[in-house]
C-alpha cells in the first residue's frame, strides 16, 4: 500500500465531520472502537511477524491503570498528559517483558503473553488497597491542556483527541511497515533462520515490535480509559485479550486500516447484540467468528477487496463497451 | 510435622485437580497439534451434567454412594457426545490450517458453548454438595481434612494409571504415541489417522469431563467455570512440555505443591504460584519440562 497524504488528510477530516454529526451514544462508540483499534492494530503487528499474543490486556490495563494512578494519586487530569503516562506504562511494560516474548513463537508466545497479562489481573485484583480491586477506579473527566470542556462538549473533545491520537499512531505504524525495520519482521514470518543468515537480529527486530505494540496499547488503554471513565482488572483478562484477536481477524491483518475497520465494526455490532439477542451475543460472535474461518480468512478486508477488483473490473468492460 | 503433611496433602489433591484438567488438552494437542481453547467449556459441561445427574439421583433416594458412579456416567457420557461432535463438526475442517485460525475456531466454540450452556441450565448455581459430605472427615496428623479430597486424589491417579497402561499396552495406544510423534510418517505407515484422531479427542473430552463432574460436589457450578480453567490447564500443558502426558502430570505436580507452599506461607502471592512456575520452567527449558525440541527449517 502506498502513503497517500491528501487522502488521509481526507479521511481524518471525513471521520472527524462523521464523529460530530453522529448522535452522543454512536459518537461514544466510535471513541471506544478507535482506542481499542489500536490494541488491535498491535495483534495485527505481531501477526505480520507471526505471532498471536493472547495477552494485549496487559498493556490495555497498564495504560488505563497509569491514567487512573495519575488522577487519584497525583491530580493529573490533562489528557495529553494522561495518553503520555500510558503509552509510558506500555512502553515500560513491553522494555520488561520483551526480552523473555522475543524468545518464544507460536503456541508459546500466545501463552507467555496471557500468563503476563494475568498475573497483572491477580495484582490488580489482589493488591486492592492500590488498586481498588475488583471494584476498580473511577476516572474523572479529562481537562486538555487547562481548557476543562463543558460536560456537552467532552464527548465530541474526546472522541477528537481519540480520533488525532490514533491517525499519528497509524502514520507511525505505516511508516515501520515501510522501514527496513518492518520487512524484516515480515520475513520472519517467513522464514526466521534465513533471516538470521542473512545477518539480521531477529531478536532486535521482534524486540522494538513488542515495544511498539506496547505503547500502542497503553495508550489505546489511557484513551479508552478516559473515555469510559471508569477502570476495573477485567481490562487485563484474557478474555479482554481474545477479543482483540477476535477483532484483528474480523477486519483482516493485511494492513493497517483494516483493524480499525474490524474495531469500529465489532463495537456496533456488539452493541446491537446486547440489544437484540441479550443472552446470546457470545453465540453470535461465536458463530460469526466460525464464518470468518471458514469463508473469509482475511476478514471484512478481503471481502472489500474482492468488491473493489470486481467493480474495477466491470469498469474496464463498461469503457470497452463490452 | 502437622503443617508439612497438610502442605503436601493439599499439594497433592490441587494437582490430582490440574492434572484431571490438563491431560485431555495435552493429549489433544500432541495428537492433533490443535490448542483446544474449549476444553475448559468441556470441563464445565461435566460440571452442570454431573451438578443435575446428582441432584436427581438424591431427589429419588437412591443408594447414596452410587452418587460417584453417577459423576462418573455423568462424565462419560458428556465426554462421549461432545467429543465426536465437535471433532466431526469442528475441527476436521481445520487440520493442517494455520495455527492462528485453529485457536480462534476453537475461541468462538468456547463462546458458543459457553452461551449454550446458559441456555440449557440458566445462570442460577447449582449445589450437588451432597456427594462431598458422604466420606466425612479424616483426621490427618490431628487436623481434620474432608474424606472427598483423597477421592478426587483417587480419581486422577486411576485416570492418569489407565492412561499410562492404554497408552503404552494397547495397539491403538502406541498408534496414538505415533502420532504424537510423526503425524506424517505414522499417516505413510497406514495408520488410520482420522479414527485415531476422533478417539483421541472424545478421551480427552471425557478427561476434561472428568474432572468438572468430580469438581462439581466442591463448589457451587455457576457460568464462567470455563474461563478459569482454560488458564490453569494451558499453563500446567507449557510447563509440562505441549503434547507430553508424563509432562502434564509432572508440571501438575510441581504447580500443586508450589501453590500450597504459598497458601501456607506467602499467601500473598498464591494467585501468581502457577505463573512464577511457568516463567521459571520456560526461561530454564524453553519447550517445557519434557517438551520436543521442534527442528528448524531452513
Amino acid at each position: 500500500m502506498k502513503l497517500r497524504p491528501f487522502g488521509g488528510l481526507i479521511l481524518i477530516a471525513g471521520m472527524a465531520g462523521l464523529g460530530l454529526l453522529l448522535p452522543g451514544w454512536s459518537r461514544f462508540l466510535l471513541t471506544l472502537a478507535l482506542a481499542r483499534g489500536l490494541l488491535v492494530l498491535g495483534v495485527v503487528l505481531l501477526m505480520q511477524a507471526g505471532l498471536v499474543s493472547f495477552g494485549q490486556g496487559l498493556f490495555f490495563a497498564a495504560g488505563a491503570y497509569a491514567v487512573g494512578f495519575a488522577a487519584r494519586d497525583l491530580g493529573i487530569r490533562d489528557a495529553w498528559l494522561g495518553v503520555a503516562l500510558g503509552a509510558g506504562a506500555g512502553l515500560g511494560i513491553a522494555a520488561l517483558t520483551g526480552p523473555l516474548l522475543a524468545r518464544y513463537r507460536g503456541i508459546f508466545f500466545a501463552m507467555l503473553t496471557l500468563a503476563f497479562s494475568m498475573i497483572l489481573y491477580g495484582v490488580l485484583v489482589k493488591a486492592y488497597w492500590i488498586t481498588g480491586g475488583t471494584d476498580g477506579l473511577r476516572i474523572p473527566p479529562p481537562t486538555f491542556l487547562g481548557w476543562s470542556p463543558p460536560e456537552e462538549h467532552l464527548g465530541s473533545a474526546l472522541y477528537l483527541f481519540t480520533l488525532a491520537c490514533t491517525a499519528v499512531m497509524v502514520f507511525l505504524i505505516f511508516r515501520y511497515l515501510q522501514s527496513p525495520l518492518g520487512y524484516t519482521v515480515r520475513a520472519i514470518r517467513d522464514n526466521e533462520v534465513r533471516v538470521e543468515y542473512l545477518g539480521l537480529s531477529v531478536s532486535r527486530a521482534l524486540y522494538i515490535t513488542v515495544l511498539l505494540v506496547g505503547a500502542m496499547g497503553g495508550l489505546g488503554g489511557a484513551l479508552s480509559a478516559m473515555s469510559v471513565g471508569h477502570i476495573d482488572p477485567n481490562l487485563a483478562y484474557w478474555t479482554t485479550s481474545g477479543e482483540f484477536v477476535f477483532v484483528a481477524l474480523l477486519g483482516g491483518t493485511g494492513n493497517v486500516f483494516a483493524p480499525l475497520v474490524g474495531s469500529i465494526v465489532f463495537e456496533f455490532l456488539r452493541t446491537y447484540a446486547y440489544k437484540y439477542i441479550p443472552y446470546t451475543w457470545q453465540m453470535g460472535l461465536g458463530l460469526i467468528m466460525l464464518a470468518i474461518v471458514g469463508f473469509a480468512p482475511g476478514g471484512l478486508w478481503s471481502l472489500y477487496e474482492l468488491i473493489t477488483r470486481r467493480m474495477s473490473g466491470w469498469m474496464w468492460s463498461w469503457k470497452r463497451g463490452a | 510435622m502437622e503443617t508439612a503433611l497438610i502442605i503436601l496433602t493439599d499439594g497433592l489433591v490441587y494437582a490430582s485437580w490440574l492434572f484431571l484438567i490438563s491431560a485431555g488438552l495435552t493429549l489433544i494437542y500432541g495428537v492433533l497439534r490443535i490448542l483446544n481453547l474449549a476444553h475448559g467449556s468441556l470441563y464445565a459441561l461435566g460440571a452442570y451434567a454431573a451438578a443435575s445427574v446428582v441432584l436427581v439421583y438424591f431427589d429419588r433416594g437412591l443408594w447414596p454412594l452410587g452418587s460417584y458412579l453417577a459423576l462418573l456416567g455423568a462424565a462419560l457420557v458428556v465426554g462421549a457426545v461432545a467429543g465426536p461432535l465437535i471433532e466431526r463438526g469442528l475441527l476436521r475442517w481445520i487440520y493442517g490450517r494455520d495455527p492462528v485460525y485453529q485457536l480462534l475456531a476453537t475461541y468462538a466454540l468456547f463462546l458458543i458453548l459457553e452461551d449454550l450452556m446458559k441456555l440449557v441450565w440458566g445462570v442460577n448455581p447449582y449445589y450437588a454438595y451432597k456427594p462431598y459430605g458422604l466420606l466425612g472427615i479424616v483426621q490427618l496428623g490431628g487436623i481434620p481434612y474432608p474424606g472427598y479430597s483423597f477421592l478426587l486424589l483417587g480419581v486422577a491417579l486411576l485416570a492418569g494409571g489407565s492412561l499410562y497402561l492404554f497408552i503404552h499396552s494397547t495397539r491403538i495406544g502406541r498408534l496414538v504415541v505415533a502420532m504424537i510423534h510423526d503425524p506424517e510418517i505414522s499417516a505413510a505407515m497406514g495408520v488410520n489417522v482420522p479414527r485415531v484422531s476422533l478417539l483421541t479427542f472424545t478421551l480427552g473430552a471425557v478427561l476434561a469431563a472428568l474432572g468438572g463432574a468430580f469438581t462439581a460436589p466442591m463448589i457451587s457450578v455457576v457460568p464462567g467455570l470455563s474461563v478459569e480453567v482454560i488458564v490453569l490447564a494451558f499453563a500446567v500443558v507449557v510447563i509440562g512440555g505441549l503434547g507430553s502426558l508424563e509432562g502434564s502430570a509432572a508440571g501438575a505436580l510441581l504447580v500443586g505443591l508450589v501453590r500450597s507452599l504459598m497458601v501456607h506461607r506467602i499467601p500473598a502471592l498464591e494467585l501468581f504460584a502457577i505463573y512464577l512456575v511457568m516463567a521459571m520452567v520456560l526461561l530454564l527449558r524453553p519447550h517445557g519440562l519434557f517438551g520436543m525440541e521442534e527442528v528448524r527449517r531452513v
